[in-house]
Order: C-alpha cells, then sequence, then structure tokens
C-alpha cells in the first residue's frame, strides 16, 4: 500500500514540472485577477480563508476534537483576531505541498501560512509575496547517544537514513561533500520507512527537517537514547505569503507577525496585556494603539495588536505553546528566539 | 437390540420361508468416510495437491494469525490518554496496538473538522442514510417505489441541507473543507456510486446506439477516462481548474472531486454494463421486437433485467474499487478517512513506535467490514435472483 503511494507521489513529482510551467503561464491571468480588495472581501465574507498544512505537528495539525492547532495556526488567528477581534473567524483549509500556490493564486485562500520556505522564485515567478518569517527551519541530524557523537562534523562514513527524492537527500550529499566526508546513504520513499529503518539500527543518523525530527522522533522505540545534533546544514525560512498585487493585505499580514514579535520583546503577554494597556512606555502606547493612529493606516482598527495578544497571545507564547516547552516536540528556541537573545527574529518598530 | 429383533423376526417366521418384515439396522459408515476424519479426507487430503495446499495454508495461519491476535488484542493498550500509556514498559514490555490512540481520536475520524456543536447533522445524515439503504437492501420490505423515491430525492436534498447548513432555517453554514473522516468517505463513495450506475447504463447503451453522434460520444468519453488515472483527474480537477475559471465560478473542492470520482466509475460502470448487455442472446432483442416493444421498452423490460442480473458480481467488484478509490481523494487535500489517520499518527501527543500501525490496521479493518459487506450482500441478491435459473 505505501509502495503504492510512493510510486503514485513519484509520479508526482515528474507532474509538477509541466505543472509549475503552466502555473507560470496561468499566474499572469491570476495575478491581475487578483483584486487589491482582499481586506473588503474577508470583511464581506466575514472571515479568512487560511490554507494550512492538516499533517505537519507544531504547525497545522487536527486536536483529538478536530479542532485546528499548530504555530500556522495561531498566526491566523492572530490575523482574525486583528481585523474581528474574534480569532474563531480563521477558517481552515487543508493543502497538500502540491495545491498550495494554485490555491492561494486562484482565491481560494487569503492568505498561505503552511510552513513554506521562503525562496527567490516562489517570490517571484510563482507570483507570492512572503511577509514575513515566522520559523527559521533547517535540516538536522539526530543520533544514536551511545555513537557518542556530538557534531555533524564527526559523521563521516557514516550510514544516514533519508527519505529519497527530497531536497533533504540533495542538501545531505552537498553537506557532506562540502566537508570532504564520506557519505553512505540509506535512502526510503517514506519518511515513516526511513525513520523504523534508523530505529531498528540500519543507519547510525537520520536526517530531516530540525522540526520534523522534533516530532518523528517521539516515534522511535526509545527516545532518550537519541540526541538531535546542534547543525543545521540549510536554511528552511518558513513563513506566510499572500498573492502579488495587494499591498494593504500584504502589510497586514506582515504587521500581525511583527506585533507578535514586539509584544514579546515588551514583555506584553496573553495575561498581563490589559496592564500594559496602562503602560507609560511610549514603545507599549504605540503598539497597543492607546497613542497614534497605527492601526487605522494598515486600514484596521487602533487596538488590532491588542486584539491580537488578547486572544492569541505573543510570539513567544504562541512558539511554546506550539512546538516549544508547552508542547511534546520541545523545540529550543535557538534561530527563532529574539534578536537580543541570540536568535533572528527580528521586528520593525511600530511608530 | 438386534438379539431381540432376529429373535421376535424367527418366532414370526416359524415354518415358513425365512423373509424379513423389517428393515435391518444400517451399520455406520466407516470413520474414514463420514464425520470429521470423512470431512477432512474429502476436503483436506483428497490428492497430492489438496494435501500440499492445506501443509500451506495451515503453516500461513500458524505463521500469522497468533502475532496477529496477539498484536491486536492482547498485547493492546485499551485505556490511557497520551503516548506514554502506549509505550513499553518494564513492566508492559511487548506494547501491541494502541486502541486507546484510536478511541481518543474516533470524533475526528468521523467527523473530521466538522464544528463540535453541530455533528448531531451528521449523526442525522447517517442515520437518514442508513435507513435509505436498509430500504433499497431489503429486497422484501413494504413500499419500496416510495424508497426509491426517498433515496434518489428525498434523502440527498435533506442531506445536502443538513450537512452543508442552510442558516433560512437554523442550520449554520459548515464549508466542504471542514467535512472530514468517515463522513468525507461516505458521501464520496455514495455519491459514486448512485451517480455511476444510471450514467454507466446510459454509456454503455449508447455505445451500443446505431445513432454515430451518440456512438463516437460514449466511446470518446469511456476510451479517455479509462486510459487516464483516477489521480491525474482528480489532480487537474483541484490544481489546474480554479487557475482558468474566475474565482467565483470555481467550483468547490469537494464538489469537483464528487464529478471527477462519479464520471470516472461511470465509464468503468458502463464498460461492465455492456459486457452483460452482449451477453443476452440476439434472440431476447428480436423477440422484444417481434412483439412491437420500443426501443427503451425493449431495454427496460426484457434486456436489461437480464444484463445487470449477470452482471452484478461485476457491478459490485467496480463499486467495492471505487470504495476504496476514494481515499485518493487525499492527494487534493480532502480528508478523508484514511487521511485523517495520517494526520493524527503524527500528533506529537500519541507518536509512539506502533502508532502507524495501529492506524494502518483500524483503516483495515474498517475497509474490510464495509467491503467484506458488500460482497456478502450481493452473493445473496445474486443467489436470489439465480433462483430461477436453478429450476
Amino acid at each position: 500500500m505505501r509502495g503504492v503511494l510512493a510510486c503514485v507521489l513519484g509520479g508526482l513529482v515528474i507532474k509538477s514540472v509541466v505543472l509549475r510551467l503552466a502555473l507560470a503561464a496561468a499566474v499572469a491571468i491570476a495575478a491581475s485577477a487578483a483584486s487589491a480588495q482582499t481586506l473588503n472581501t474577508i470583511k464581506s465574507r466575514g472571515g479568512i480563508n487560511c490554507g494550512s498544512n492538516g499533517t505537519l505537528a507544531g504547525f497545522g495539525l487536527p486536536d483529538s476534537q478536530g479542532r485546528w492547532t499548530g504555530l500556522d495556526v495561531d498566526f491566523c488567528k492572530a490575523l482574525a483576531a486583528a481585523i474581528f477581534n474574534d480569532p474563531n473567524k480563521a477558517k481552515f483549509v487543508p493543502l497538500t505541498a502540491k495545491d498550495r500556490f494554485t490555491a492561494l493564486q486562484s482565491g481560494e485562500v487569503d492568505v498561505l501560512a503552511r510552513n513554506t520556505t521562503w525562496t527567490s522564485s516562489r517570490d517571484t515567478s510563482l507570483g507570492l509575496n512572503f511577509t514575513a518569517i515566522n520559523y527559521f527551519d533547517g535540516q538536522g541530524f539526530i543520533v544514536r547517544k551511545a555513537l557518542k557523537v556530538n557534531s555533524a562534523l564527526e559523521l563521516g562514513d557514516a550510514a544516514v537514513c533519508v527519505q529519497q527524492g527530497t531536497t533533504t537527500e540533495l542538501n545531505l550529499a552537498d553537506y557532506f561533500r562540502a566537508n570532504k566526508m564520506k557519505l553512505k546513504t540509506v535512502t526510503f520513499a517514506t519518511s515513516t520507512e526511513a525513520l523504523k529503518a534508523y530505529d531498528a539500527g540500519r543507519c547510525d543518523a537520520y536526517t530531516t527537517d530540525a522540526s520534523g525530527l522534533a516530532g518523528e522522533r517521539l516515534r522511535l522505540a526509545n527516545v532518550n537514547d537519541h540526541i538531535i545534533l546542534p547543525e543545521v546544514i540549510s536554511k528552511e525560512p518558513l513563513g506566510p505569503a499572500v498573492r502579488h498585487g495587494d499591498d494593504q493585505w500584504f502589510d497586514i499580514v506582515k504587521w500581525t507577525h511583527y506585533a507578535m514579535v514586539n509584544a514579546e520583546e515588551f514583555g506584553i503577554t496573553q495575561a498581563n496585556v490589559d496592564d500594559q494597556k496602562k503602560s507609560d512606555n511610549p514603545d507599549i502606547k504605540r503598539l497597543l494603539g492607546t497613542e497614534g493612529k497605527h492601526g487605522e493606516a494598515l486600514g484596521l482598527s487602533d487596538d488590532w495588536a491588542y486584539r491580537i495578544i488578547k486572544h492569541v497571545g505573543n510570539y513567544g507564547e504562541a512558539f511554546e505553546r506550539n512546538v516549544g516547552q508547552g508542547s511534546p516536540l520541545k523545540i529550543a528556541r535557538g534561530l527563532n528566539g529574539l534578536w537580543n537573545k541570540g536568535g533572528l527574529q527580528f521586528a520593525p518598530p511600530v511608530r | 437390540m438386534s438379539d431381540i429383533a432376529t429373535t421376535t423376526d424367527a418366532k414370526l417366521m416359524a415354518g415358513q420361508a425365512f423373509v424379513r418384515a423389517r428393515p435391518i439396522v444400517p451399520l455406520p459408515p466407516p470413520l474414514t468416510e463420514a464425520g470429521a476424519i470423512g470431512w477432512v479426507r474429502k476436503n483436506l487430503f483428497s490428492s497430492t495437491l489438496n494435501v500440499a495446499l492445506t501443509v500451506v495454508c495451515a503453516a500461513l495461519i500458524v505463521w500469522l494469525v497468533p502475532p496477529l491476535v496477539k498484536f491486536l488484542l492482547i498485547d493492546a493498550v485499551w485505556t490511557g490518554t497520551s503516548r506514554v500509556d502506549c509505550l513499553p514498559r518494564p513492566d508492559y514490555p511487548e506494547v501491541g496496538a494502541c486502541w486507546a490512540f484510536v478511541i481518543d481520536r474516533i470524533n475526528f475520524f468521523t467527523y473530521g473538522f466538522y464544528p463540535i456543536e453541530e455533528r448531531w447533522r451528521v449523526n442525522v445524515f447517517f442515520v437518514l442514510l442508513a435507513a435509505g439503504v436498509a430500504w433499497m437492501a431489503w429486497l422484501d420490505a413494504p413500499r419500496r417505489d416510495l424508497g426509491v423515491i426517498y433515496f434518489f430525492v428525498v434523502m440527498p436534498v435533506a442531506s445536502l441541507i443538513l450537512l452543508l447548513g442552510w442558516p433560512l432555517i437554523g442550520l449554520e453554514k459548515v464549508p466542504t473543507t471542514s467535512w472530514g473522516g468517515v463522513l468525507v468517505t461516505v458521501v464520496v463513495s455514495a455519491v459514486g456510486i448512485v451517480f455511476s450506475l444510471p450514467i454507466g447504463i446510459v454509456l454503455a447503451l449508447g455505445r451500443r446506439s446505431r445513432m454515430p453522434a451518440v456512438r463516437l460520444f460514449s466511446v470518446i468519453f469511456i476510451e479517455f477516462v479509462r486510459g487516464v488515472p483516477l489521480i491525474t483527474v482528480l489532480f487537474m480537477a483541484s490544481v489546474m481548474l480554479p487557475l482558468f475559471v474566475p474565482e467565483t465560478w470555481s467550483p468547490d473542492k469537494l464538489l469537483r472531486a464528487l464529478v471527477g470520482v462519479s464520471l470516472f466509475a461511470s465509464a468503468y460502470m458502463a464498460e461492465v454494463v455492456r459486457a452483460g448487455l452482449q451477453a443476452i442472446p440476439k434472440g431476447q432483442y428480436e423477440a422484444a421486437m417481434a412483439v412491437g416493444l420500443s426501443y427503451w421498452k425493449t431495454m427496460g423490460l426484457v434486456v436489461l433485467p437480464q444484463a445487470l442480473k449477470i452482471t452484478i458480481p461485476n457491478i459490485v467488484n467496480t463499486t467495492i474499487g471505487l470504495f476504496k478509490d476514494t481515499t485518493l481523494v487525499f492527494i487534493v487535500g480532502i480528508f478523508d478517512f484514511l487521511m485523517t489517520i495520517e494526520a493524527s499518527r503524527v500528533d506529537p501527543n500519541w507518536a509512539t513506535p506502533g502508532i502507524s500501525t495501529t492506524g494502518y490496521a483500524f483503516a483495515a479493518i474498517f475497509y474490510l467490514i464495509f467491503c467484506y459487506g458488500m460482497s456478502r450482500y450481493a452473493r445473496f441478491v445474486e443467489a436470489r435472483l439465480a433462483a430461477g435459473d436453478r429450476r
């Protein structure tokens, strides 16, 4: 069954080349069709359509009752909170990696928050605008503690389990060649099989995106016998994307992320946001809308950021709840920490 | 007993030739021919080939069944709230299926993302559908003519209003992107099965028609659809179609998949029905014509009843295939039953080494029950309709 599936997916990879050509042709039509009226459409519809991943732990996944959870999901809820003061106005459309761009282009969804890697070609020829990076991901390794390996640079001659036909496989080969190490890859059609093989001892290491590693690790027989190596060998900046052609909507999506990051920097949390509203700090006053007309300039109300924090929380809270210490994934902040705490999350000031 | 009988016989027949008045009590058949041993000898060990097959099958059963029972029942975890309960512990070293996970997730498997407070509507739909199927499937049910109207008109309209919502009568709208799980599998299969048979019959008749335009259309449609994989049809419908029509025209994603699946199944059904049509002797057509029946009456009263009867095994075969093919809608991001399992097994709250196996085992049991049910029912109908042939 899984073999057949892999076969089918393999076929789709080939088809995706054809598809991309067709997409490029269609983008021209679609881009002109995409009106600069996304916000009005959303308001008259009474809800935001978010393109989401339904099968990625920590980013977009249904819970046992079928409610959406995850970092990308919380981002959409933040958007809904900013516009409607109601996070439940975010409607989620599950998309696959194949149809996500079409769905955005054709207007089926207003924003694509589906752990999509920001690349130059997607930003240009696919007609997307990436707004901000809400998760800095990269490819990582997991090894057995018993190997006593502390760095990926010590993996020379190691057998590495990897899913075939992915950029992960190519990155792996590049990394080993660049560091003049001998590589023995053991490839599998699906990540599930690759992980099983690693668990069964057929490889010394298993590699995939670091965020995925944190979730898949839990399917190992003995989680505590394994360690994720500190090296990240590729850049996978993930962020929400919108269509070309509507700058106002682009701004709203971008500043929703920045509001959450700024809130964390100023120490504003879901719990203390009401107290912070009385703060004398001019930065906080501008962010929460007690001073200036910054929300109006976006086409929203001035307390837009207050609404986001009140309903969803700041970036750090969303991170810890979905992928950090408050979740089973227990991913460290690392690159996703604030800029003044050793990470890369930096937001321009509201003023 | 036999001693007494003999003495009585002798007394009665004294002085005459021996005539047996009562039948002799038959001896029991030899042990090797009757009873359990005889059955085993006759059915399992009658020839060298049979002996070999029996041994192979027995070996397979011994090899497969005990581990399966151990995994699915004996070592299984039935209660629990998170992955910790399904992990091996010192006092529970071998963990089998994690049914606690399935129990925890059963609502998601059944309803998908359907809003929690609106799920009663899905339950009502299941009841309506079950009632309709029972009415149609029970051949001696009363007023089956009303049943047809209910099944093909009342129920679909009621279900549509119920599931999609109608704000005018107080039912909140639920977009199809929120549908999922068994609901989607049942909707896609039911629509596919219900539409494919009539369209298939029309296409089959069209392909055998003497009107060139009709015949050409049918041939092109059937051959084109049969020449393309279902995945391509779904993929085109969901990825390419929206790019070429304005946003407001773009039909709903689930609707696109429904149309794709129905048309796809129709082409296969058409060929199945055509096989049945060709098996009907020419005399039947000629006889119908001789008594002055029109084309539609010939088909409706004489040919199709016979053709459909002999194609029941193939129709059911296509239906079962369609039921399982509905899982392919996952490729366009529709959360059918299998996809909900796929999404659940990556949930870090439940991720353990055995969770994927548990999920797939549950899916296998689900599909097995439905498909086996369909095939048993078909056998029953077949046997009943064939009663006339057995005279």
